[in-house]
């Protein structure tokens, strides 16, 4: 009876984990958390046996993609990094983060869902609803475009002094 | 050896993964030794990875914070996820018996055209909502019925779909082209939403059409003086499932007051 509640409540952590990556925002992703799991919850009927894992990033995915929707509209706000060049681990997280914010929405999710979330091609396939074909290709130029960064290319439209 | 067999990239970004079938392992191993810009490449690929979990893995070891607590989370109604079973498979014979097309006016009338993109705007504005997407919950479904058929003047009834995984939200009244107009919201087990927009239309009946804005579609026709509209992600063949379903409850239900 309580299987159901637990498996959810031992994804939390990996969940916020990847909601912090994709959104590089602690509140905001905290929000999406949230959401997923008052999703999950009012689901749990519908949630038919399977791959809890999967249908939960399924869940925050959705959810991401909504919420992104509504601030199309938005002016889009980037940060300037203003603060003196950071050294070591700190200079390089920051560009593994600068590196995933360039990437578009759906290159960003299949990097991290594969890379730091460990997900087969296959259920990435089913979260994003989208052949295994394009997984492989928006991996590869996830990957193509990350290197890029870390190699120094900077984003020709950022950085204009 | 096997330098000669062709190793693709895909192959390359699979073994990173461990995606890669056992019996392929050996011979990328052997061209990534005779390929050092391949080589290189899987290097780098890798040195990601151990990036993104230096960089995120902290996470996981934070305390949750108190407003992910699951007790917290449930205190809410949770009625209307027991609702889903039921009558599934009723919705699902109903479904496949009556036919909706060729049904009288072939041209989009102006008041037709408006009702469709008020719906599309009603759709897109309230869909993206998590905490307040409607007025009135769906675990008040009855109330809800009441109220809007008593505001909008024809017989109002929040449609089972089940049938497609869907699972009433909740609903509200929004302004139509013509007079007030009922809204309904559904959301499937994967967070997917579609809505049902319905107002007084300017004609009896009309064929059903297909629409899509952006990312959204929307199926509408008009029956009985109401002009519906079913919007949702644009999926022609699941929107059309779901009109069906829609549409063969609106006809049972005799809607006219």
């Amino acid at each position: 009876m309580t299987s159901f509640r637990d498996s959810v409540e031992t994804m939390i952590p990996a969940l916020r984990r990847y909601a912090r990556a994709l959104t590089r925002d602690a509140d905001l992703a905290d929000d999406l958390v949230q959401d997923t799991l008052v999703r999950a919850l009012r689901s749990e009927k519908l949630f038919l046996g399977g791959d809890m894992r999967a249908w939960l990033y399924t869940i925050l995915t959705n959810l991401n993609r909504n919420r992104r929707r509504s601030l199309a509209r938005q002016p889009v706000l980037t940060e300037l990094y203003d603060t003196p060049e950071p050294s070591g681990t700190e200079a390089e997280s920051r560009d593994i983060t600068r590196a995933l914010a360039a990437l578009p929405e759906e290159q960003r999710a299949v990097l991290l869902l594969v890379a730091l979330e460990g997900l087969s091609y296959r259920d990435v396939a089913d979260i994003q609803g989208v052949p295994m074909g394009t997984v492989m290709s928006r991996l590869a130029r996830a990957r193509a475009h990350v290197k890029s960064i870390l190699e120094g290319e900077r984003p020709a439209l950022r950085r204009v002094k | 050896m096997t330098h000669d067999t062709p190793i693709t990239e895909d192959e390359l970004h699979a073994y990173v993964d461990g995606e890669l079938p056992p019996e392929r392992r050996e011979a990328v191993e052997a061209w990534l030794s005779a390929h050092p810009g391949d080589d290189a490449r899987v290097h780098q690929w890798r040195a990601m990875s151990e990036m993104l979990h230096e960089t995120y893995d902290h996470v996981i070891d934070e305390p949750v914070p108190a407003r992910l607590s699951l007790d917290r989370l449930d205190q809410r109604p949770r009625q209307w996820a027991a609702m889903a079973v039921a009558a599934t498979l009723a919705a699902f014979i109903i479904g496949g018996g009556a036919g909706y097309a060729l049904r009288g006016a072939t041209t989009q009338s102006p008041v037709a055209a408006s009702l469709t993109g008020d719906a599309l705007e009603a759709h897109r504005l309230y869909v993206v909502d998590v905490r307040h997407p409607v007025e009135i919950q769906a675990n008040e479904r009855a109330h809800l019925q009441q109220w809007l058929t008593n505001r909008c003047g024809w017989q109002v009834r929040a449609p089972e779909l089940d049938a497609q995984g869907l699972k009433l939200v909740g609903g509200r009244l929004l302004p139509g082209p013509t007079g007030p107009a009922s809204f309904f919201m559904y959301e499937n087990a994967s967070g997917e939403r579609f809505t049902i927009y319905a107002s007084r239309a300017d004609s009896e009946t009309s064929n059903m059409r297909y629409a899509a804005k952006d990312q959204d579609g929307a199926m509408s026709w008009t029956d009985k003086g109401v002009g519906y509209v079913v919007a949702g992600p644009v999926d022609k063949q699941k929107l059309t499932q779901v009109a069906r379903l829609v549409f063969d409850q609106s006809e049972q239900a005799g809607q006219k007051l």
